[in-house]
């Protein structure tokens, strides 16, 4: 179980996250919408543990992966270290078999660089899944991609979700990428103390 | 496209036609040799070993110097370009030894040290940590902070995080600090052996000086060129070349 009870998060004395308190459940997929600007990210970055400088509390699992909003690959070690070098445990093998999975079978040596925006964000699903992670965290994954692009990402999104059933966190300003993805949805609003909570709501469980 | 490559060719002939002209209108040895009179004091230096033995000696010393410098040039800048306390408290140093002269340097570390390897070595040390640590500090703090937090969020060690996240990065600020770095490292090593040791280049320099031989001084001074040129062409421009593969690939 993740629980995240922050009491408050400043930005040089300004208010930027008031009380804010929510649980995710293993295997749960929680999306969180707001308006742009509301501190989103800033809540992702503290529930993942990159920044430590708020007041509260989160408990979450060590093996947690975060797919950030561009791709923050190494662009000096080829796709394959790319995977290797941040997930040390994993074979190389293993490794091949995530990128053929994500769609970049034989890109094993090409630098990040010599990838389309598409496939460097592919890379980074992968990066993510390979290290069989308990918490999820995505900082609008789909963005900036053409509606194509981002039809097969958030496929291959889908996909490995249900395959390793991580308890997933993600951000989006699309509603239909949270009815899609998501089993709840929880929505941020601003408040003189900083964002809290307007309301979590349960999306209609669509395959069933 | 040939003629900007044989661009520094020329300019090098150039260079050596004026070496000669000056040499021709002097028309004296002891002020100005023209390049081939270098030739007979080159093969007899050579021969008697002399070259070799002080060349190998200030080789070392700049070996020595450099590795040190860097190292602890990069270390510092590195602490100092991330943390801001620190830089608080180490940059008053860091503009005091950056215009320290010197030959301060050199003579006070013979004074307080003694006349030894140990003192010169000191001394050539501390005058290019300070440019070396000014240079990585601006490489530390343009590291990307979204690699930082992708690497503490995937758990990265520490030496992983330097070897794969951090030291790309600073690559071109390294290769900056070493190369303005051995050829500020090879003047100042001179100056300390011409000023307190018995080999050298530097002493032979001193020496050729008491001397009244240009000739010589001119052939000490040009084989250390070479050596150096060595150095850029078989070291350092290789080392550039491999960081920056992935650049061009």
């Amino acid at each position: 179980m993740i629980t995240v009870d922050i009491r408050s998060k400043h930005f040089a004395g300004t208010p930027v996250l008031g009380p804010l308190t929510f649980r995710v459940a293993p295997g749960e997929t929680l999306a969180i919408v707001g308006p742009s600007g509301i501190g989103k990210s800033t809540l992702l970055r503290i529930v993942a543990g990159v920044d430590a400088a708020f007041d509260g509390n989160v408990e979450r699992p060590a093996a947690t992966a975060f797919v950030f909003q561009e791709p923050t690959l190494l662009p000096w070690r080829s796709v394959l270290q790319n995977l290797l070098l941040l997930h040390p445990q994993l074979n190389p093998e293993a490794a091949r078999t995530m990128l053929a999975r994500v769609g970049l079978e034989g890109k094993d040596s090409l630098f990040p660089g010599q990838l389309s925006l598409g496939q460097q964000r592919r890379l980074s699903l992968a990066r993510a899944f390979c290290g069989a992670p308990e918490l999820l965290i995505m900082d609008e994954p789909f963005v900036s991609l053409d509606t194509e692009t981002a039809e097969t990402m958030l496929k291959l999104t889908e996909g490995l979700i249900a395959e390793h059933h991580p308890a997933t966190l993600f951000v989006t300003h699309d509603m239909r990428e949270a009815d899609r993805l998501a089993d709840r949805v929880l929505t941020l609003r601003s408040h003189p103390a900083g964002a809290i909570v307007a309301g979590i709501s349960s999306v209609a469980d669509q395959a069933g | 496209m040939t003629g900007a490559r044989l661009t520094p060719v020329f300019s090098m002939i150039g260079l050596l036609a004026l070496w000669v002209v000056a040499a021709l209108l002097t028309d004296d040895t002891q002020i100005l040799p023209t390049p081939w009179q270098l030739g007979p004091p080159f093969q007899q230096e050579v021969a008697s070993g002399e070259l070799l033995t002080h060349l190998g000696a200030t080789i070392i010393r700049v070996i020595w110097a450099f590795t040190l410098a860097m190292t602890l040039g990069t270390a510092l800048g590195l602490i100092m370009g991330r943390s801001a306390a620190v830089n608080a408290w180490l940059d008053p140093w860091l503009v005091v030894f950056l215009n320290l002269p010197a030959l301060v340097l050199i003579v006070l570390c013979y004074l307080w040290i003694g006349l030894t390897e140990a003192a010169a070595i000191t001394a050539v040390t501390l005058n290019k940590i300070p440019n070396v640590a000014v240079v990585i500090r601006e490489g530390a703090r343009a590291l990307d902070p979204d690699l930082d937090a992708m690497s503490k969020v995937y758990r990265m060690s520490w030496l992983a995080r330097m070897r794969h996240v951090v030291f790309p990065q600073l690559a071109p600020f390294i290769a900056a600090a070493a190369r303005s770095g051995v050829a500020v490292i090879w003047k100042i090593v001179l100056v300390v052996e011409f000023l307190g040791r018995s080999s050298g280049v530097g002493f032979q320099i001193h020496l050729y000086f008491q001397l009244f031989d240009v000739a010589m001084v001119l052939v000490y001074a040009f084989s250390f060129i070479c050596v150096m040129l060595l150095f850029e062409w078989l070291f350092l421009q290789p080392f550039e070349r491999r960081a920056r593969r992935w650049r061009t690939a």
